[in-house]
């Protein structure tokens, strides 16, 4: 399994006074098995190229291959890009719609024409991997849930179809801490068990540095910046210049970097600074 | 697609259009309303059509912009063109399958269907260029009289003024819903009309529940600004009539006028 | 200046509870709270959702009424009907969600709509709109409709209607909850500004964060309040924070790592610019 994104590019009402490009040759792979965080502001493109994954949008250039079928050929069907690649959305609970929690989850596997016994079998999974208990949740409204709760329904929903990659934009969106790292931690559960591709868009770059085996940089409609959460936090200045945040730690060290404080890049991980900065205090060391 | 359309729209501008005061736009618009169903025969349209095209040039909204606020309504039109052409009695000039084509229904589905995009075209430069608030602010002042006899002319015009709002919001919150269920393998474009109906359940229960807590929340926020009805309110702006409007309203009436004169005498 | 003066707002014993649809079965939400706010101050509740925060703000601005105690604004009893829009102009309140509070869809109509609601005469309106979104960085954008703006600018906008109330404290109930990263910064910016211009401001909100930038930090649990201090005081109870479910600031938790560690680091190392400051001491 895995994702090859060749010069992608989305024009919005070509032709048109107001056309506008949206994405512009984008480019980027993605293994099996991969954890890739997507960032990038408002605006830059990221909800444009993740629609394209899904086969929402249609690419006006490029062509986008999952698993070796190219999505953008001749003679592929919705179901089976949807088959293949679920979609979360930022706020997903908003899309619920049934009378109980199981036959929400039921509908995505529904329109895929599965069987009555199936579709039990895998909303009773997907909402183990969500952590809703069966028994107590299936029956349930699921305008009765909490926030964090219906969010999970609505994940289950997008689970339940099993697809190869899942794209998750902006999970933890309005979450409070608490139910934030509930989700992440289930999401990366997810991750293990199901052995899909995940691809994560979010804000947040403490959680995406922490999380991701790979992350894109998204600006302009153009994909920037590519690598491992180490080589794109170690480009500070320019993640600054799009007016990114860097991961809390990382912006720490930047600063003293700044301030003459000799710090190697691309460091986020509050273990490693702490030991960083031990051995600076205790070496005494001076730059000057 | 769903955010093309600009029916209720206001497009900002500082034309002598947009300058009027709203309630002898809204008074216009209802005359013209009236003269399009007096008028009785094409070369009244016609000057309908130069009136109107005269106002748009001046209103500098451009016509591009207006014409796509007619996108979707196409249907309609089409839908009441074919409607008339088939309906229609008389001399028999073509036929298709069961049904008969008349000079007569040709004549009638032209006609209403140029009647009903004057009446597009005419409505929406009321919303164009009048800023909502002002469009509700000139509803309110214009029934008030009618508030001595129990009708609630604010609380009308401040329901309006909400609609006017949110209407941009909720169609956001269409497009977006459609496409979460459509990730989840909903099928909006193919089946019979039972199957499709079906499907707008998955669209329809989401918007509902947005609209309520929209509702609730709204309410809330309105009642923390001190709203309290109508009572003791008062406007950052008033409203005054001006020379331009006295001019406008005599070019109105002169409308109306030449309609009936049309309708009497040709 | 005597004490009694400088409290804008006291609550005392409050209690609340919502009614289940039976109207039998009661949760309370807010559970014996009381305390004073000062006029001028910068006060941040923090709590995870459920702990009863939104309530209490929302008892304070008279949207929901005490169950038992009291809360006085300005004196004023928020119970007592006769004052109750001198309660609400007294303290304003923004709410979540950017969207679901703009009335109007122009953006200067929309800020007017307080002040007429309150009956202000006309030119003073104009004037007030224009101040409150000069205030908020908005003033370019007075024609505007609401739905062509972002996230951060519509909430701007929502602030902007409640300054040109003039209040004279603000309640915030989680203002950038629903924000990407840049309309954080901007709104937080915004509600420095204006602390800064003397309006008392109460931040209810979930990101510790933000509540380092407040003078007093009062954290809530299941209706009470747990802890109420100053910013390095509460961080310092790190732990309990953590029980709570609540974190703590990056340089916070640094900084307990680095006490651990034998370094004494001062207590007022609570954000990552005193952190740095700290560490180069040491250079």
């Amino acid at each position: 399994m895995s994702i090859q994104v060749k010069n992608l590019t989305h024009i919005y009402s070509p032709g048109l006074p107001y056309e506008s490009v949206a994405l512009d040759d984008v480019s980027f792979n993605i293994e099996d098995g991969q954890f890739v965080g997507v960032i990038g502001h408002t605006g830059s493109g990221k909800s444009t190229m993740i629609q394209h994954l899904n086969g929402l949008l249609k690419p006006t250039e490029g062509s986008i291959i999952v698993d070796g079928i190219d999505l953008t050929g001749e003679g592929v069907s919705m179901i089976d890009i949807r088959k293949r690649v679920g979609l979360v959305f930022q706020y997903p609970e908003y899309q619920l719609f049934e009378e109980t929690v199981a036959k929400d989850i039921a509908f995505g596997p529904k329109n895929l024409g599965l069987d009555e016994e199936e579709i039990n079998r895998r909303v009773r999974e997907a909402m183990d991997l969500v952590r809703l208990d069966y028994d107590k949740f299936a029956e349930k409204s699921p305008f009765d849930l909490s926030g964090g709760q219906k969010r999970r329904v609505a994940i289950a929903g997008v689970i339940a179809m099993k697809p190869e990659v899942l794209i998750l934009d902006e999970p933890t969106a309005g979450l409070d801490p608490k139910a934030h790292r509930d989700v992440l931690e289930m999401i990366v559960d997810i991750h293990r068990r199901e052995k899909n591709v995940t691809v994560f868009v979010s804000h947040n770059m403490n959680d995406v540095a922490r999380l991701c085996d790979k992350v894109l940089v998204m600006n302009g409609g153009k994909c920037v910046l590519q690598g491992t959460p180490k080589e794109v936090f170690a480009e500070a200045d320019m993640l600054r210049s799009m007016g990114l945040d860097l991961p809390d730690v990382t912006q720490m060290l930047y600063e003293l970097k700044q301030k003459g404080v000799e710090m190697p890049d691309g460091v986020f991980d509050i273990d490693e600074a702490e030991k960083l900065i031990l051995d600076y205090i205790r070496g005494g060391k001076s730059v000057d | 697609m769903i955010r093309d359309i600009t029916l209720g729209q206001y497009y900002p501008g500082d034309s002598v259009i947009h300058r009027l005061d709203p309630r002898i736009k809204i008074i216009g618009t209802l005359i013209y309303i009236i003269a399009l169903f007096v008028i009785n025969k094409f070369v009244g349209f016609a000057a309908a059509v130069i009136c109107l095209a005269a106002i748009i040039k001046v209103s500098k909204v451009p016509l591009k912009f207006m014409l796509r606020g007619l996108k979707p309504i196409f249907f309609i039109i089409i839908f009441t063109f074919v409607l008339n052409l088939f309906m229609v009695s008389g001399e028999v000039v073509a036929e298709i399958w069961i049904f008969d084509i008349t000079r007569e229904g040709i004549y009638q589905a032209t006609f209403m269907a140029i009647r009903l995009i004057l009446l597009i075209i005419g409505s929406s430069l009321l919303t164009l260029t009048t800023k909502p608030i002002n469009l509700t602010d000139g509803i309110e002042h214009l029934l008030k009289p009618f508030s001595k006899i129990g009708l609630p002319s604010h609380e009308l015009a401040m329901m309006m003024t909400i609609a006017l709002r949110f209407i941009p919001t909720l169609l956001e919150e269409t497009d977006k819903i459609m496409k979460a269920q459509q990730a989840r393998g909903a099928d909006f474009e193919s089946g019979n009309i039972f199957h499709r109906a079906k499907q707008l359940i998955p669209i329809l229960v989401p918007l509902f529940i947005s609209a309520f807590r929209i509702a609730q929340d709204m309410a809330m926020a309105m009642e923390a600004r001190c709203y309290n009805g109508g009572d003791k309110r008062t406007r950052m702006t008033s409203m005054k009539y001006k020379k331009a409007d006295a001019v406008a309203g005599i070019l109105i009436a002169a409308f109306m006028a030449m309609s009936i004169a049309v309708r009497v005498f040709l | 200046m005597s004490g009694e003066t400088e409290k804008l707002i006291r609550i005392e014993g409050l209690i609340f509870s919502y009614h289940h649809e039976d109207g039998t079965v009661a949760d309370t939400v807010i559970d014996n709270v009381s305390f004073d706010i000062e006029k001028g101050s910068f006060t941040a509740i923090i709590g995870k959702n459920g702990s009863g925060k939104s309530t209490l703000a929302k008892n304070i601005n008279a949207l929901l009424l005490p169950a038992g105690g009291a809360v006085y604004v300005k004196g004023y009893d928020t119970k007592d009907p006769e004052h109750i829009w001198d309660v609400r102009q007294t303290a304003g309140m923004v709410f979540q969600n950017p969207d679901n509070q703009i009335v109007s869809s122009i953006v200067e109509d929309d800020v007017a709509f307080g002040p007429e609601n309150l009956g202000v005469d006309p030119a003073i309106i104009r004037q007030r709109v224009d101040n409150a979104l000069e205030a908020v960085n908005m003033g370019k954008f007075r024609n505007k409709a609401p739905h062509m703006l972002s996230g951060g600018q519509k909430q701007r906008i929502a602030i902007a209607g409640v300054v040109a109330m003039k209040p004279e404290c603000i309640i915030f109930d989680e203002p950038t909850a629903m924000l990407d990263p840049k309309g954080r910064r901007e709104v937080m910016e915004i509600i420095k500004e204006l602390h800064e211009e003397g309006i008392t401001v109460i931040l209810i909100t979930h990101f510790m964060e933000e509540a380092a930038m407040a003078d007093r930090v009062i954290i809530m649990d299941s209706g009470q309040v747990k802890l109420d201090g100053t910013p390095q005081e509460v961080f310092s109870h790190g732990k309990e924070l953590k029980e709570m479910s609540l974190g703590v600031p990056m340089a916070v938790e640094l900084a307990m790592r680095l006490r651990d560690d034998g370094i004494d680091v001062p207590a007022d190392v609570i954000d990552t610019e005193k952190m740095v400051e700290f560490i180069c001491q040491y250079r």
